[in-house]
């Protein structure tokens, strides 16, 4: 293994509690330790911890290319499919490990849910995005439990009363908006018990935002949500939990609050601050 | 980028500026009132008590610049916490103008009396409570913690000072009934210097928590150090 290039600012020293959110007394749903992850040579992550907690949103920020996204797909093994990467440590979820060689990807995902950046349709009707993923995992009886659960998946993504006379339309035909909750509800369909979400709401303006934002706040009651994003302001607002990423590692860990108002970590403080470089 | 963080550091750096002269104004006029009651210069005392106007008008444009900061900026832990404490202290050095003129007041009507006593203790809590608000002005443009726990330590001396001029007091007004009238508005001077120095042992908190994130209100005197 080569050795990863040498960072150019030193890392601080950093306090275990402040990275791995070991502070928090509750209950764990993702437990990862040690987790480091490679594109061929080069070292994307490094020696990852963190617990995360059920029921809450927990945020991943950082500049580009500081391992927040890679580190998002690690943990539906999204990145099984990039030729050349190879991954180290363990995440356990529910004290599962899904790393290990009985676990099948495919029905990882079903259980961990995945929303990205760019919405991505199928150029389908409204109501067969949602029930595709039904039908392939042979997930609904009859046709009155598809239809049942279709609605369910739409109601749950705040979608339903803007669709609900147009289901047999394209979906290509709605607005950016509306196709991201429809993406969500796709992935709602399957009854997941995580939701990652990349970057959902970059693409959209500011009112379709901000029914993203109140959609994540309704859905922790159901789901535990990681969300990555670029948006500072849209991770204090949605998130309980945030993490910074940093040159491919995880600088700090709190409670959201803490984060942004009085971060532990000299470099967060200059990246919430926007004193960055 | 870059351009934006300049461009906030500037209108901080503005609304530092503007605080500061609010607080000089604020010294200033405590200085003029007690030396007004001690020198019985009526024209002095007269000045304080009409020139409050500068000190408000500042109130309102840092409160209308600490608002657009908020606004428009959204900043983030230490700016955050920096605006936040601004709008604290301006609530303070605000207050401080007032009680300026509250001083005044009460000293215009003791130049009315013939005096009580030479003035000893009231000129000393006079001085202490200026160099408070001065020390604590200091550390908030230097973010001094140490200064600011300085003037936390401070506020003790004023307390007894005040507690000492009551008791004094109280010991001519039983002798001589005539004292009660100017002796009561020494006291009431008293006080408002002993309410100087909490507002300036305010503002020094408002620094410790700008600075370090720590918040020291409500806590035994000492504790503060970190």
């Amino acid at each position: 293994m080569a050795t990863p290039p040498a960072p150019a600012v030193k890392l601080p020293a950093l306090k275990p509690a402040s990275r791995t959110g070991d502070h928090d007394p509750g209950q764990v749903k993702i437990a990862v330790d040690g987790l480091s992850f490679f594109y061929g040579e080069k070292r994307a992550l490094h020696d990852i911890s963190i617990r995360i907690h059920p029921n809450l949103v927990t945020a991943f920020i950082g500049p580009s290319g500081c391992g927040k996204s890679t580190f998002l797909r690690t943990l539906n093994r999204m990145n099984d499919i990039v030729p050349g990467a190879r991954v180290e440590g363990k995440v356990r979820i529910d004290g599962d490990d899904i790393y290990a060689d009985a676990v099948d990807p495919v029905a990882l995902r079903r259980r961990v849910g995945m929303v990205f950046q760019k919405s991505n349709p199928f150029p389908k009707s409204i109501f067969e995005n949602v029930a595709y993923g039904l039908r392939i995992n042979g997930m609904a009886r009859d046709r009155a439990e598809l239809t049942g659960r279709v609605e369910e998946s739409l109601r749950q993504a705040a979608l339903w009363d803007e669709v609900k006379d147009r289901l047999h339309e394209s979906a290509l035909a709605m607005s950016g908006g509306q196709q991201q909750r429809l993406c969500i509800a796709r992935a709602l369909a399957v009854r997941p018990d995580i939701l990652l979400m990349d970057e959902p709401a970059s693409a959209l303006d500011p009112i379709a935002t901000q029914r993203i934002e109140e959609l994540v706040y309704d859905l922790k009651k159901s789901y535990t949500i990681v969300i990555v994003t670029h948006n500072m302001q849209q991770a204090a607002r949605v998130s309980d939990y945030t993490a910074f990423f940093w040159l491919g590692k995880l600088v700090e860990y709190d409670r959201t609050d803490k984060m942004f108002t009085a971060p532990a970590e000299k470099l967060t403080e200059d990246y919430v601050t926007g004193r960055f470089g | 980028m870059e351009k934006h963080i300049r461009h906030f550091q500037e209108e901080l750096e503005g609304l530092q500026t503007r605080l500061l002269e609010m607080g000089g104004l604020a010294e200033e006029r405590v200085r003029s009132a007690v030396e007004g009651l001690v020198s019985r210069d009526v024209a002095l005392i007269d000045r304080v008590l009409r020139g409050d106007e500068p000190i408000n008008e500042l109130h309102i444009e840092v409160d209308n610049r600490c608002f657009k900061l908020l606004a428009l900026h959204q900043p983030m832990a230490t700016d955050l916490r920096a605006i936040v404490a601004a709008v604290k202290i301006n609530v303070d050095l605000e207050r401080v103008g007032d009680l300026a003129v509250n001083i005044a007041e009460a000293a215009r009507r003791y130049a009315s009396h013939p005096p009580v006593k030479k003035l000893i203790d009231i000129p000393e809590m006079g001085d202490i409570a200026q160099a408070m608000l001065r020390d604590a002005l200091d550390a908030f443009v230097r973010r001094d913690t140490r200064l600011a726990q300085h003037v936390l330590n401070e506020d003790d001396r004023l307390d007894d000072l005040k507690t000492q001029i009551f008791r004094e007091l109280l010991t001519y007004m039983l002798q001589d009934p005539t004292t009660i009238e100017p002796a009561l508005d020494l006291i009431l001077i008293s006080r408002h210097l002993e309410r100087i120095g909490d507002h300036a042992t305010n503002i020094a908190e408002d620094v410790i928590f700008m600075v370090s994130a720590l918040d020291v209100r409500h806590q035994a005197p000492g504790q503060a150090e970190s």
